[in-house]
């Protein structure tokens, strides 16, 4: 911003008090000094869809969490006589074949989606991270680290997945029963497969960070690895974590619901978002509106993660923030 | 550059080794009996030789290199054979599946046509529709065209395709009746009206696959513009009088191709695993589904060779992009 522009401001554009430059630095001196994160707030905030995701997906996580609480019917309860039913205002959703209620089965299903996207994307953030800082930070490790990562880039995931789903079911089955079991899999097997986009930027920009002079002034004074990389490393690559994080949730979630459609998730009688699109599917002609709840509740939820993502992106990047 | 390629395909095979390696391991833990499905009647000295039979009572790393020797130097064998009629693999036991006790290398050369059709038809359609989105929506930054596109975009990333596929079943095939929703992967195209058909068969699968493919592709088509639009050469070009025509369409693109054409080859190998889920929507005969009916049935073979073959796809393509990186672009330098 030029002088002249700070002395001439469009009429009508700006507050009348701006025109006159000793208010305006007034104003200034006696503001506090703005911390960083409400800088981030405010470029966050000008980011509509970004700010519409986010509300919504608060929104979805109130929804399937303390829904149940006003909700009360019971999402595993059968009613025959109630079956296959439209929306109607005992059952706003419908029922299914066995006369479940579809509203209670949606918010059980979500509970368990959501909690399996948040927990895969923090176990998969941890792995991420650890490894990326690691591999940046020490410089034997680099090699065999980021090694390690391309082979697990190499490996095809969805087949592996669907692999192991296979195979450790049943002992995990045996020793947690079958609902934790299943959720124990899905959450290390969508973890360990997904922890490799974050590692790579992660070690780029630790890379960046170790030559900076901050660092070097840090290690002068005789910090210890462990201090340099948790007081001064980790808050710095926070930014590209936090993105990554945003969009891990979605991945997640879409991940888990594609095993549960293909028969390879939780349990028949264990809803999920993607196992109730599955059961739908085979009503397809005659009750289509099922297929489409659980279809639009992930959408949705994978669409609000990403525009979250997407704003958070922006908001954290200091090359596009106050622009 | 040629160096460089032979360094990385020599790189490519420990890589390979060692995921085959990890794929036999994964499936050696399985729980799962191939004798499930022999009835209760057949008794257990039967059953111990079919076993036996199937190659099953070897110790762990004699099957591992039977395998090995089976997929890369029977099978390529087999190929030879079928190409110039020799008989080199003459008696050799191949890689067999246990559902059908016959070769599994013959069984994916009958499925791999559907899944090309299909998935390729997919891939092509969409990078057809990407780069024109990708190329206004970054020449009109921030217009309604753009701000459709990245919402078009979004909504593409986001609707996984179970459910996507389910939608257009229910819309065009349900509601409207105009496609069927199975694919007929035994319909022979022989005159007009048949290949009208197949046309019918196949678009809705296509539509599912390049809604995704599109929407990632124009995303970087856009970007990779945006980077290039404001850069000084894009300025001189303009100075020099030329037509805006020939600014965007010669000088940006060329250069906005480069990371896109490298992102296009790494897309396809991941395109197979996709595509697992719309060929299930769909029914379709593909390789995707013959993995997933292979996972249901226990059928080892198959699956470790197939995810192999995945593997091995990820790689070659991952080898590809960074060759065409470096050729495209000749700032990069490997040597």
């Amino acid at each position: 911003m030029t002088d002249k522009e700070r002395f001439v401001p469009d009429e009508g554009m700006a507050p009348a008090s701006t025109a006159v430059p000793a208010a305006g630095q007034m104003e200034e001196l006696h503001q506090p000094p703005r911390s960083q994160w409400l800088d981030v707030w405010d470029q966050f905030k000008s980011h509509r869809g970004a700010l519409m995701g986010g509300a919504l997906f608060l929104l979805i996580i109130l929804a399937v969490y303390a829904g149940p609480l006003v909700w009360d019917l019971e999402a595993t309860q059968i009613d025959i006589r109630a079956r296959n039913q439209g929306p109607s205002w005992a059952h706003p959703f419908g029922t299914d074949q066995l006369g479940r209620d579809m509203l209670a089965r949606m918010m059980a299903g979500g509970a368990t989606s959501v909690s399996v996207g948040l927990t895969a994307m923090l176990l998969a953030l941890f792995l991420g991270s650890f490894i990326g800082v690691m591999a940046g930070f020490f410089k034997k490790l680099d090699g065999p680290l980021m090694r390690l990562t391309d082979l697990f880039l190499a490996l095809p995931l969805l087949p592996l997945l669907l692999v192991m789903m296979l195979l450790f079911r049943e002992p995990l089955n045996a020793a947690f029963g079958p609902e934790q079991g299943i959720f124990i899999l899905i959450v290390i097997s969508i973890g360990v497969t997904s922890w490799m986009p974050t590692a790579r930027i992660v070690r780029g920009d630790v890379l960046a960070l170790k030559e900076r002079e901050f660092v070097m002034a840090a290690r002068s004074i005789g910090t210890t690895n462990s201090g340099l990389i948790t007081r001064h490393i980790l808050p710095n690559v926070l930014s590209p974590i936090m993105v990554s994080a945003t969009l891990g949730i979605a991945t997640a979630i879409i991940t888990e619901s594609s095993l549960s459609f293909l028969g390879l998730g939780f349990p028949p009688d264990f809803p999920t978002w993607g196992r109730l699109l599955f059961d739908a599917t085979d009503y397809l002609q005659q009750y289509p509106e099922r297929v489409f709840w659980p279809g639009m509740a992930i959408s949705l939820t994978v669409l609000s993660v990403n525009y979250l993502g997407d704003g958070l992106r922006d908001a954290l990047d200091p090359r596009i923030r106050g622009r | 550059m040629l160096t460089f390629t032979i360094r990385r395909l020599i790189l490519a095979v420990p890589t390979l080794l060692f995921i085959s390696l990890v794929i036999f391991l994964l499936l050696e833990l399985a729980p799962g009996d191939p004798m499930a499905q022999v009835p209760l009647t057949v008794p257990a000295e039967v059953k111990e030789k079919m076993r036996l039979a199937l190659g099953l009572g070897e110790p762990m790393h004699i099957r591992f290199w039977k395998w090995l020797v089976q997929f890369f130097w029977i099978e390529p064998q087999v190929l030879i054979d079928n190409i110039f009629g020799t008989s080199l693999a003459e008696g050799q036991l191949r890689v067999i599946s246990w559902q059908t006790r016959s070769p599994v290398m013959d069984i994916v050369v009958q499925r791999i046509p559907q899944t090309l059709w299909v998935v390729g038809t997919a891939y092509v359609v969409a990078i057809l529709i990407a780069l024109p989105i990708g190329i206004y929506s970054a020449y009109r930054q921030y217009s309604w065209f753009d701000q459709m596109g990245t919402f078009v975009s979004m909504v593409g990333f986001s609707v996984p395709p179970f459910f996507s596929g389910v939608l257009v079943i229910v819309i065009f095939s349900v509601q409207l009746g105009w496609f069927p929703s199975i694919y007929d992967t035994t319909h022979v195209v022989d005159s007009w009206d048949s290949f009208v058909y197949q046309l019918k068969q196949m678009i809705m699968p296509v539509m599912v696959l390049a809604l995704q493919i599109t929407a990632q592709l124009s995303r970087f088509m856009r970007a990779s513009m945006l980077d290039n639009l404001n850069q000084d050469y894009v300025r001189t070009a303009r100075a020099k009088g030329l037509s805006e025509y020939v600014v965007v369409m010669v000088h940006v693109l060329r250069n906005s191709m480069i990371p896109v054409v490298t992102v296009i080859a790494l897309g396809i190998p991941s395109i197979f695993g996709g595509a697992i889920i719309t060929e299930q929507v769909f029914k379709v005969n593909g390789i995707g589904q013959l993995l997933i009916g292979a996972i249901q049935a226990n059928d080892l073979p198959m699956v470790q060779t197939l995810t192999f073959i995945f593997a091995v796809l990820i790689v070659l393509f991952n080898l590809i992009a960074d060759v065409l990186y470096g050729i495209l672009d000749p700032r990069i330098r490997y040597d």
